[in-house]
């Protein structure tokens, strides 16, 4: 039964986040689309961790420095791409952009060179260390950005307009919610696949017993970091959708405090199961919305709701929903 | 005598002011099963780990097959068929007993950087698994969790996954440590069946098993070996006798574990 009751999960959900626009402009609530926007784009970096932490078993205390490169990526060539100046000169001359196509696919890019980059260093430790030098890696890379005086430094950086796609407007909220809902669908379907094609295999028998994945005769070096790449790849796209959504980036987007929203939001969704981190998300940024209408000390309410939900539910609020059963996302 | 198949020369391992391995030699012979003894404490995993390349030997050489495999992380030595298993059984728990082979199956079929097709409906895994599940009789047993298998089921099981691949060398690390004395009837059957196909190191315990399975026996004192050679040479063997068996003569009872 647990099969049924997940699949009916996911489909209510589904139809759900298809139907909100329509939801939204009946009740007359137009900002629901820019909250559930948001919404979907921190999901999509959430299940971007969830890869290298439900699956791979790596913690990681940095996925924001990913998120933030994406963000920055689409900030930095907008702001060339007003001003006509370019990027750089050397090797060859690179301006500024404003079209989706060519700027999402490069923020994915940079963040996937970062991930490769830190990835590479990082995984030489385990467990604490990880998660520590994870941390030590986001936060210069935030110092960076805040002494970066030529993009904004601590201010930031304010696009003058959200990036263009051809047959869409993008500056229309309820399209724009359409882009991000079928990018975190694309998202979600690739990384199902992928926990379940043999990558997937080699991460999940990293993650329960690494020393006899290597007995067995993989080289299991590179099989992670190439996961840690693929994560850090999605955050990316994810931070790419947030500079659209807010029109404007800053560094705050790759402080620790942001890697831990997006750990918190897997672990309350439940780890290991792709879905989870997107109810993960929906919590989290839903009770900072409602709450903080009444107290600004709202994470007074979300530190304890967290513990519940950690020591009563192993596999999150997913598990609720979905049954206990069947621990392959 | 032939080329052996595993030949160590003179492995040196530090822990500090401790001499885990002192010029550690062993040869084993293709088609042997041959035993590695000592008391408690004698270096016998230090040596393992070496030979299995999770620790890297201060100084010393290792060839296998031929080839100076000392430099070699595990996964290299594994594919060149020096398989190993472990003490403590390291099967994946959450996984079925044929998902947990068909990963076996998978390390040894090209690289795993295929992100699309589902792992179970990989044509190697397909192949294979039928063979592999019956090499260690668990057919039976193919869907169950590997977490709920008896202790015997879970050694058969992490010997069969160290199996697949076809090694040329099998390195059992105490395979009778915590077995009951029916399980060690069917591991002792396991491992006499395995021996027409495989060459052994058997690192173990029990004596009983040890000198009714072994060709030959290498014993290992303080971190060297002090005498290597036929059950029989080592039973009458008098350094042996003082340093590691005492007074007693340990397998005049010898029978069957």
């Amino acid at each position: 039964m647990t099969v049924n009751r997940k699949t009916i999960a996911i489909v209510a959900g589904a139809l759900l986040l298809v139907a909100l626009p329509v939801i939204a402009g009946l009740t007359d609530e137009p900002y629901l689309v820019t909250l559930a926007s948001r919404i979907l784009i921190y999901a999509l970096a959430a299940v971007s961790l969830d890869l290298m932490l439900g699956f791979g078993g790596m913690v990681s205390l940095g996925h924001a420095a990913f998120f933030g490169i994406g963000a920055y990526g689409v900030g930095i060539l907008s702001m060339h791409a007003f001003e006509g100046t370019v990027l750089f000169n050397w090797p060859l001359a690179i301006g500024g952009s404003q079209a989706a196509l060519t700027v999402w696919p490069l923020a994915v890019l940079f963040s996937a060179a970062a991930a490769g980059i830190i990835g590479a260093l990082s995984l030489r430790t385990t467990g604490m260390h990880f998660i520590m030098i994870t941390l030590a890696f986001a936060q210069m890379l935030y110092y960076f950005f805040v002494s970066l005086e030529a993009y904004g430094g601590d201010d930031g950086l304010s696009l003058f307009a959200r990036n263009t796609l051809p047959g869409l407007d993008l500056g229309d909220d309820r399209q724009f919610y359409f882009v991000c809902l079928a990018a975190l669908a694309l998202f979600l379907f690739f990384s199902w696949r992928l926990v379940h094609s043999r990558f997937g295999m080699v991460i999940r028998g990293c993650k329960d017993n690494e020393r006899r994945m290597k007995s067995l005769g993989f080289p299991t070096f590179r099989y992670r970091l190439v996961c840690v790449i693929i994560a850090g790849a999605g955050a990316g796209l994810a931070g790419a959708l947030i500079a659209n959504q807010t029109e404007y980036v800053s560094p705050g987007l790759m402080h620790w405090t942001r890697s831990g929203e997006i750990l918190v939001m897997v672990l309350l969704g439940g780890m290991g199961t792709l879905f989870g981190p997107v109810l993960g998300a929906a919590t989290l940024l839903l009770m900072e919305e409602f709450l903080s209408i009444y107290t600004e000390h709202w994470m007074v309410f979300l530190g304890p709701f967290l513990v519940v939900v950690v020591l009563f539910a192993k596999r999150g609020i997913y598990g609720i929903l979905a049954g206990g059963n069947g621990n392959h996302g | 005598m032939a080329e052996a198949l595993l030949s160590v020369r003179s492995l040196v391992k530090h822990y500090g002011a401790v001499q885990a391995s002192d010029r550690f030699c062993l040869e084993v012979a293709r088609g042997e099963l041959h035993a590695l003894i000592g008391p408690n404490g004698a270096g016998k995993t230090t040596a393992l780990n070496q030979l299995s390349g999770e620790l890297k030997p201060d100084s010393g050489e290792i060839y296998f097959d031929g080839q100076d495999i000392t430099p070699w992380p595990v996964h290299r030595r594994t594919r060149m068929g020096l398989a190993r298993s472990y003490q403590i059984t390291s099967i994946f728990d959450q996984l079925t007993v044929k998902e947990n082979l068909a990963l076996a199956i998978q390390a040894h079929n090209g690289h795993s950087f295929r992100f699309w097709r589902k792992a179970g409906d990989d044509p190697a895994t397909r192949r294979e698994i039928g063979p592999a599940l019956e090499r260690v009789g668990l057919e039976e047993r193919a869907t169950i969790p590997a977490v709920s298998l008896s202790h015997g089921e879970k050694r058969q099981l992490e010997v069969g996954m160290a199996l697949v691949g076809r090694p040329k060398l099998l390195l059992l690390d105490e395979p009778y440590a915590g077995m009951g004395p029916g399980g060690a009837v069917e591991l002792t059957k396991l491992i006499r069946r395995l021996k027409d196909h495989v060459s052994i190191l058997l690192v173990e315990h029990d004596m009983g098993a040890v000198f009714s399975l072994a060709d030959r026996i290498s014993v290992l004192v303080y971190g060297r070996t002090i005498a290597s050679g036929t059950p029989e040479t080592i039973r009458a063997d008098p350094a042996v006798r003082e340093a590691y068996l005492g007074d007693e003569t340990p397998a005049k009872e010898g029978t069957d574990a």
